[in-house]
């Protein structure tokens, strides 16, 4: 499943591309593209574990910047 | 709404600023003036004042970041460059060094939010409501609530919520958000209205022919707001360089600091402090941050300058592609050509008139809807009756017509076969295209060509792709030999091939592929209607026309949204201004930082002049970036 995620408080492009590197190590992600431009994430993922692999990259993108969230419509 | 990027957080960032560099120029001006007691430890704590108004934010991410593992983060950096300096005693340097980095991350977030808010203007199309007409009421809907086959009413000033066709009224529509082009589109009854055009003089009621979420207007901003995902390779470049180049300026640093003092003096605090002080200065530098953020703004801008002319591109890959493209290949049949026919000759027998023969084949005609008949129904408007219309079937239509002269005929239009079945001495001329004849009461009349015409800015598109380096222009089409051959010609194409079948397209193109002379990228153009495996099959396919057809816009990577040849050579000036930013920004930034660095190195350049190279540069880099957007003609 692709889904696309506003990300809110996303401050530093070089930011962007580390979370981008996180959220690809998790198991399931199939692709993952942050757009620091457009404040945006598109990821494809696992339909069985999608809400599983969202709360972890939400912790990947807390981690590299602690005032960003990805907006889980 | 004009200021609405300039939150709240950045008024708190620029009071910060502000105080600390007051406080800042007093502490210098206390410290010169000689007044204060000779205490080591005063202006220490003098300084510390501007340094923690200013850097208690940067501190205090470090401090959070560490703790979540994330050791070469920017302010960790500043950091240690900062405390760093306090503890060789550069304590102005280090409030400067915090103050002009805090300055230019806020020039930063401000130029981020500036490009993003008037690239969100120009997308300005999503319409707001919808006026449906319901049980004899109307009602103020969201357009996304509408069904297909409804009927919804556009007043003048409104933008046209869902695509449709019009019912009733006649108006102008503006659909400069769509095509920029400033010239009005008029609209009546039985035509097409486009989501997201601005009704301009004339109410009108429109029959909705596609869901919201089918319309154009939905595919288009679903398009723009995606363009980020396809990233380019100067953007993996750049993220994949700043994922090495801060731990090794970081580790260069480390050395610098250890290694000379070991060989040089030990045991000299002197010695020590001037080399952890050098080192310091590549620590300012090593911060990644005016390539990562200027390579996606100067994309980002192009693509948002591309949409405002009605180009929109994909992805930033694409545009990168579209500056690198040498060879473009078309689609004939209304990619170069109008994709319509009309009379392009007219020949009438001796003691004929033009506009007689055109009056007869006209009346013949004017039941048929073949297109060759639609054309020559089209030549003469003012056409009279015809009865006891037959059409042998391959050869032509046969019909009783009142002439001009006021008598009726027996008029015979077709091919020649046509002709000889009639007893007419028919006589033949080499124009191009498909030729027609006609005959009254079993005497020739005349002939008439009808062709699908050139589009006129299409021979100054093809020169205009030459001079951004176009070397082979070529054409594919299904048409005939003859046809294909004339259009060619006409147009000054390198090459062309003629009766293809759709796959044929496709096999063409992968030749052209895979020739080793190409070293560019290979464009297709077309109409997108059929050619959807091509477009895919090509390094980037541009659809034409996407006004109104949403399976170009699916198929494409580049989507020109009026139907004019024009905006092809426009798009490739677009990319290619757009590159030539993203490599002086490239350039520029790794040039500065890598002088910086030495010299740095050397002891000939302090900490100012690193924070030049680290905030300074980005911010030159990011003006720069911008002017991506703006588009010139």
């Amino acid at each position: 499943m692709k889904k696309v995620f506003e990300m809110e408080d996303l401050d530093c492009a070089n930011c962007a591309a580390k979370m981008e590197d996180a959220i690809r190590k998790i198991e399931g992600v199939t692709y993952v593209s942050i757009s620091f431009m457009a404040q945006r994430m598109t990821i494809e993922a696992d339909d069985a574990k999608f809400d599983a692999i969202m709360k972890q990259a939400q912790k990947a993108v807390r981690k590299v910047e602690p005032d960003c969230r990805i907006l889980l419509k | 709404m004009k200021k609405s990027y300039f939150k709240r957080k950045h008024k708190r960032s620029l009071a910060e600023i502000i105080i600390a560099a007051t406080l800042f120029v007093i502490c210098a001006i206390v410290t010169r003036a000689g007044i204060l007691p000779d205490m080591a430890w005063l202006p220490l704590i003098l300084y510390l004042a501007p340094y923690l108004v200013i850097g208690w934010r940067v501190l205090w991410k470090a401090a959070r970041n560490i703790l979540r593992g994330q050791v070469f983060d920017e302010n960790f950096l500043m950091t240690i460059a900062t405390i760093g300096a306090l503890i060789v005693g550069e304590y102005p340097e280090a409030v400067f060094v915090m103050l002009f980095y805090r300055v230019g991350e806020l020039f930063e977030e401000l130029a981020v939010g500036k490009s993003r808010a008037s690239i969100a203007a120009l997308m300005e199309i999503r319409p707001d409501c919808a006026h449906a007409e319901r049980e004899g009421e109307t009602v103020t809907v969201d357009p996304a609530e509408v069904a297909v086959g409804e009927i919804i009413s556009i007043h003048p000033g409104e933008r046209v919520p869902l695509d449709g066709t019009v019912l009733e009224g006649i108006t102008t529509l503006d659909t400069a958000a769509l095509t920029g082009e400033s010239l009005p589109r008029e609209a009546g009854e039985g035509d097409t209205v486009i989501s997201g055009c601005v009704n301009l003089t004339g109410m009108i009621r429109v029959r909705v022919t596609k869901s919201y979420g089918e319309s154009t207007v939905s595919k288009i901003l679903e398009l723009v707001e995606n363009a980020g995902e396809h990233k380019s390779r100067s953007e993996q470049f750049i993220t994949r360089f700043a994922r090495w180049y801060t731990p090794i300026v970081v580790l260069a640093a480390v050395l610098l600091a250890v290694v000379p003092p070991l060989f040089m003096g030990v045991s000299d605090p002197a010695v020590w402090s001037e080399w952890i002080y050098r080192a310091l200065s590549f620590l300012v530098i090593s911060c990644p941050c005016a390539l990562v953020i200027s390579v996606p703004l100067s994309f980002f801008g192009g693509i948002g300058g591309a949409s405002k002319r009605g180009i929109l591109v994909k992805g930033s890959c694409y545009l990168e592609a579209l500056a690198a493209c040498d060879t473009v290949v078309f689609d004939k049949t209304g990619t170069l050509t109008e994709g319509r026919f009309s009379v392009t000759a007219v020949r009438p027998a001796e003691g004929v008139t033009e506009s007689d023969l055109l009056y007869l084949a006209a009346c013949a005609e004017q039941y048929s809807s073949h297109p060759i008949a639609r054309a020559l129904t089209a030549a003469c408007p003012d056409h009279g009756e015809a009865h006891d219309v037959e059409e042998p079937a391959g050869h032509g239509v046969r019909a009783t017509v009142v002439g001009r002269d006021g008598r009726p005929h027996r008029v015979a239009v077709g091919n020649t076969k046509l002709m000889d079945s009639e007893g007419a001495a028919w006589v033949s001329h080499s124009d191009t295209g498909t030729t027609v004849f006609v005959a009254a009461d079993g005497r020739f009349m005349g002939s008439i060509t009808v062709a699908d015409t050139v589009k006129p800015d299409s021979a100054e598109a093809i020169a205009a792709l030459r001079s951004y380096g176009v070397k082979r222009a070529v054409m594919l089409t299904g048409d005939s030999e003859t046809t294909a051959s004339a259009v060619a010609r006409e147009l000054g194409l390198d090459e062309y091939h003629a009766a293809l079948l759709p796959a044929d397209k496709v096999e063409r193109v992968e030749a052209l592929l895979a020739d080793p002379a190409r070293k560019g990228k290979l464009a297709f153009v077309g109409d997108g209607i059929n050619d959807a495996p091509v477009l895919a099959r090509a390094d980037i396919g541009i659809a034409m026309g996407g006004m109104g057809s949403d399976a170009a816009i699916e198929a494409a990577d580049v989507v020109l949204m009026d139907d004019r040849m024009a905006g092809l050579p426009r798009a490739i000036a677009i990319a290619r201004r757009t590159l030539r930013i993203v490599k002086q920004n490239i350039i520029f930034a790794l040039g500065v930082k890598a002088v910086i660095l030495i010299l740095g190195a050397l002891g000939l350049a302090g900490l100012w002049a690193a924070v030049f190279a680290d905030v300074g540069v980005a911010v030159i880099a990011i003006l720069n970036a911008m002017r991506a957007m703006k588009t010139r003609d």
